[in-house]
């Protein structure tokens, strides 16, 4: 038996361990549904195993340095605010939640908007005091009868955050959810997990936002599960700068009703390793839903993005564009799948992925597929893989722009196509701030 | 101002310019025609500094700087402009912001101070009339979608903000209706001075009666093969140019 396989029988044996100790400490709560559920999800997990490059999903991400680290499941540091000021977002507003390696941190988070707006509350609590709500939408969307990530989440998660927007209600402030790693001492992992249900009519921002301290490993495996009702709208946003040792595997799953509105950006600076499944299913008429996506890997970075939208639903509308700077020896991904369901005419897909690769050593693979299952629908995709453009670089330095900063400009204009559709202003100068000074290296 | 002697320049094996000399002094405006293939946007592109051209031999000095020395920027900060045949279109970055970052690195480069944005918008406002740009089009990204008369009035517009010392003007005239050509002229003769110097570059003489030359040049086979008044300009218009490729044999 070789090593590699010696060392992922143990990180999965370690997991399943895990669930036992949590289940040992139960007493009666094991019987209940809810905990079943989770229990299901454990031994999907366990016949699934993680997957492998021969699994077609993963062909072009290989998740086996994983099992080359040793990582602490439940760890529980307590961080102070002066050692989230290098994390810090300036001038940010609204509800701002901190989880630290995975657990919720009340003395360092703050709610401001009124509970008669919006309900909101971390999941361990959620799963207690309001079991309707988690009953009727936990793992409801999110799928773990084939994606083994998913289905170690169900099983293993802890903590996160629930939100629930009531009917016609406006959510005047964002979330903030801050999820942060703490490597300083060990190798840490932890599973988030996250519930948004936005009733009728009712809209909301949200943002979610991963960051790491220290120079150990980790490894975050977060889902996030979003449910709209009847014509809600709501903005998300998930940016992610964590460390060079950096794992994380991630799925926001989408459920949309009768002329509901998704916007979604998903901003990836930084990591070792990168898999973002994004997973809309359009099941009303009307339904839209828009997906923009920036990535900037450098080093031996590697970030894969996966997106699936299930247009199940007569008139409905989705819109896609991701955009990738990729340098050195990095690598990227982009797998974009339309599946246009029989019922669903009148369906208009577009979706577009364009890259520039800066260097020999980074390569970038794209893999759109559309599936589509109805005759009267309006689909197209296209993917763009170039250098920058020469003429351009050669006509910005005649006007007097130095090289690098003609660079820099062309390639700081290219992520504004994504960038500026982020409507939490903070959030939006913070990342064209670090997407400048990553230029700028 | 410029002073050009037995310049040679390749682009990958083929050689292109042969040998070629040229004296522009300031004040003065110099037409370059020739038939296609002669080497005339090869010039124009050699001067500006594009690394697609490897000059081999000869000398360019500016100034009584080594302009082959510089890299493109560097030409620009020491007062050399090309409005381009073929203007690029830059998505995502407005003629305004890019034209602001270029005028403060050129001033950085020369010692000042940057513009600050009253300043800019106030030079902005009084070069735009002179040749008659809208500002819609200056807050757009850069010749993103503008037809051909917009880019080439933008590369008018470009020159005059940055009030160059020298120049060159690659087939302005191509793909411009009688109409856009005289607004462009007319842009190019109001920057004209005593302390400025034009090379037109062109295949036809038509832009020549709108920004009348103190001198032209053949330039045939990558070199010039004969130079004269502004009458030079009609002449080749009336008889072509296969008069001069038998001369140059």
């Amino acid at each position: 038996m070789n090593p590699s396989y010696a060392s992922y029988n143990d990180f999965k044996n370690q997991l399943l361990a895990a669930f036992k100790t949590n289940e040992e400490r139960m007493n009666g709560e094991s019987k209940t549904p809810f905990h079943q559920l989770r229990r299901a999800a454990l031994n999907q997990f366990d016949l699934l195993g993680f997957p492998t490059i021969r699994h077609e999903e993963w062909k072009y991400s290989n998740v086996s340095g994983l099992f080359k680290e040793a990582f602490v499941l439940d760890s529980t540091p307590v961080l102070t605010a002066q050692d989230l000021v290098s994390l810090e977002i300036p001038n940010l507003d609204g509800n701002i939640l901190y989880f630290v390696n995975g657990r919720y941190q009340p003395e360092l988070s703050h709610i401001v908007s009124p509970a008669d707006q919006v309900q909101i509350t971390n999941f361990a609590e959620a799963v207690k005091n309001n079991p309707e709500l988690i009953s009727s939408h936990f793992a409801n969307y999110a799928d773990y009868q084939e994606n083994a990530f998913t289905a170690l989440n169900t099983a293993l998660a802890n903590d996160g955050v629930v939100v629930h927007v009531p009917d016609n209600v406006t959510v005047e402030q964002p979330i903030i959810l801050r999820f942060i790693t703490d490597s300083r001492e060990q190798n840490v992992a932890s599973q988030p997990r996250n519930l948004v249900v936005v009733g009728k009519n009712a809209e909301v921002m949200m943002a979610e936002s991963f960051r790491t301290l220290g120079d150990r490993a980790s490894f975050v495996n977060v889902v996030t599960e979003i449910a709209l009702a009847r014509e809600a709208r709501m903005q998300y946003y998930k940016v992610q700068d964590e460390s060079q040792k950096a794992y994380h595997i991630g799925t926001t799953q989408v459920y949309q009703a009768d002329n509901s509105h998704f916007y979604s950006a998903t901003v990836t600076l930084n990591g070792n390793f990168i898999r973002n499944n994004l997973n809309i299913v359009l099941n009303g008429q009307y339904a839209e839903a828009f997906m923009y996506g920036l990535y900037m890997p450098n080093g031996r970075q590697h970030i894969d993005n996966h997106t699936l939208v299930d247009h199940a639903m007569p008139n409905s509308y989705s819109s896609e564009l991701y955009k990738g700077i990729l340098d050195d020896n990095s690598t990227g991904v982009f797998n974009g799948k339309i599946f246009v369901r029989p019922d669903a005419q009148k369906t208009n897909a577009y979706q577009s992925c364009k890259n520039v690769v800066l260097s020999s050593g980074a390569s970038m693979n794209t893999k759109p597929q559309l599936e589509i299952f109805a005759d009267d629908v309006k689909c197209s995709h296209g993917t763009t893989t170039g250098q920058l453009n020469d003429e351009a670089l050669f006509y910005m330095r005649s006007r007097g722009i130095p090289k690098d900063e003609a660079r820099s400009l062309l390639l700081y204009a290219f992520s504004q196509d994504v960038l500026s559709q982020i409507k939490i202003q903070p959030i939006r100068e913070y990342l064209e701030r670090v997407v400048t000074e990553k230029l700028g290296q | 101002m410029l002073s050009i002697s037995n310049l040679q320049a390749f682009i990958g094996e083929k050689q292109i310019l042969k040998g070629l000399d040229l004296e522009v002094n300031a004040g003065e405006v110099h037409a370059i025609m020739g038939p296609n293939g002669a080497g005339k946007s090869t010039l124009a592109s050699v001067l500006a500094g594009r690394e697609d051209y490897e000059v081999t031999g000869g000398s360019v000095l500016f100034d009584g700087k080594d302009l082959l020395e510089m890299a493109p920027e560097e030409r620009a900060a020491e007062g050399i402009f090309l409005a381009f045949q073929y203007p690029v279109e830059i998505p995502g970055v407005s003629t305004t912001n890019f034209l602001k970052t270029a005028m403060n690195e050129i001033r950085k480069y020369r010692g000042q101070d940057p513009l600050d944005a009253v300043q800019f918008l106030k030079l902005m406002k009084e070069k735009m009339k002179l040749v008659n740009i809208d500002q819609s089009l200056l807050s757009r990204s850069l010749n993103e979608g503008f037809s051909g008369g917009e880019k080439k009035r933008n590369e008018i517009f470009q020159m005059a903000m940055l009030e160059p010392k020298l120049a060159i003007l690659d087939e302005t005239d191509s793909g411009l209706d009688i109409d856009a050509l005289r607004i462009v002229a007319d842009g190019v003769n109001k920057l004209r001075s005593p302390e400025r110097a034009t090379i037109v570059v062109t295949h036809y003489q038509r832009l020549l009666d709108y920004i009348v030359p103190d001198y032209v040049h053949v330039l045939y086979q990558g070199r010039i093969v004969k130079s004269g008044p502004k009458e030079l300009a009609l002449e080749l218009e009336e008889k072509g140019y296969d008069w001069i490729k038998a001369e140059a044999l």
